[in-house]
């Protein structure tokens, strides 16, 4: 590569265990997402019920991996590099905290529509949730609505997020993304080791 | 059983005739509701029906003369999604097109003592009737009305509710209760 990126210093890097979380939760919500698209056209059948358990387990571990990186983000704040306008500073900003609310909310509607349909979740099969909210057939409508709304809107957040960083990487050329996807760093710039 | 089955269809006749379409005699229907609990998965999937009837003549004085019987439209089944009620109205399932509805009739009522009563009766549902016992209690409501609450478990795979597939209780628990609140309404005499 003949291209020279600036190096950032370590202190805007993200660390090992937020690279992980982050890419555990591009994983879980690609797999959650596509498993519930295609698990409501399915006939209703004793593995539709698995199908339909497996959406939930995922979404609640989207929701409890959400609330260890924020814990983590907390303790270990990363600054954005230096030099980006002010327009991109607001804009990362705003789909950061528009994408951990939405992390956070998707999953909730899942499970408050799954109870106001009278359904309860089991978590992994072992841990029974408690429904929080009776039976309603009027709100479970509603819900449902609300959850498919939830997670287009996230599907749109993490196409512009993804869109974003691809910009950085490759119109900008600069060294945003490779600060979650320190793979293509080493191959760009330490080939021999 | 035998003798009696054949005076099923005969008793929902009489009271289909004696019950004045949606409403319930002496029976506040809108306060009363029959519902159920699944489980799926492991999960508890609960569920009511939209649609039934009943008659009910209950005599704290003198139970022995007390009768209950239920009519209960399985197609207006309420489960958990429409695809869900669309799957439970099929042959496989309640078979709604065949068996439109599941019918309960009191035999004998039975005072416990307090206010707990014993109801015995026949449930009958896709072709299959059972002897059953509902242990129930007896409450007043702000209102004066009588709440009766029983609840009973039944066996799905006894009534042939749920076959093939879905006769394997991993998916779907044998064991589903039936729990039923009739509201009745003061008695005037």
């Amino acid at each position: 590569m003949a291209e020279i990126r600036p190096i950032i210093p370590t202190d805007v890097m993200y660390t090992r265990t937020a690279i992980a979380l982050h890419w555990l939760t591009v994983a879980l919500i690609a797999t959650g997402f596509a498993i519930g698209k295609w698990m409501v056209g399915l006939p209703i059948a004793p593995q539709t019920l698995r199908v339909y358990a497996y959406h939930k387990w995922i979404g609640i571990t989207v929701f409890l991996v959400t609330i260890a990186r924020l814990t983590w983000r907390y303790t270990h704040p990363v600054p954005l590099p230096a030099g980006l306008p002010q327009w991109q500073r607001h804009a990362a900003a705003a789909s950061h905290i528009s994408l951990y609310v939405l992390m956070l909310a998707t999953p909730i509607s899942g499970w408050l529509f799954s109870s106001a349909s009278g359904v309860q979740v089991i978590y992994l099969g072992l841990i029974a949730l408690p429904n929080l909210v009776p039976k309603d057939e009027a709100l479970s409508a509603t819900l449902k609505s609300v959850h498919f709304a939830l997670n287009f809107t996230l599907l749109a957040l993490v196409l512009l997020h993804a869109g974003a960083a691809l910009r950085h990487h490759f119109v900008q050329r600069d060294r945003v993304l490779l600060r979650m996807l320190p793979v293509l760093s080493r191959r760009h710039e330490e080939p021999t080791r | 059983m035998k003798p009696f089955r054949s005076l099923v269809p005969l008793l929902a006749a009489m009271l289909l005739a004696a019950s004045s379409g949606a409403t319930a005699e002496g029976v506040l229907i809108d306060k009363s509701e029959i519902r159920f609990v699944s489980k799926a998965m492991g999960a508890s999937v609960e569920g009511r029906f939209r649609r039934w009837k009943a008659n009910v003549d209950f005599r704290p004085s003198d139970p022995a003369k007390s009768k209950a019987s239920l009519e209960v439209e399985l197609a207006s089944i309420d489960v958990a999604s429409e695809a869900t009620e669309a799957e439970a109205r099929r042959a496989a399932w309640f078979d709604t097109a065949k068996f439109p509805v599941a019918t309960f009739t009191s035999t004998a009522v039975r005072a416990l003592g307090g206010d707990r009563y014993e109801i015995a009766g026949a449930l009958a549902m896709k072709g299959v009737t059972k002897d059953i016992v509902i242990p129930v209690a007896l409450r007043k409501d702000a209102g004066g009305n009588s709440v009766a609450e029983g609840q009973f478990t039944l066996k799905r795979l006894e009534f042939k509710i749920g076959e093939g597939e879905w006769a394997d209780t991993s998916a779907v628990a044998d064991d589903v209760i039936v729990r039923v609140r009739m509201v009745l309404p003061p008695v005037s005499q």
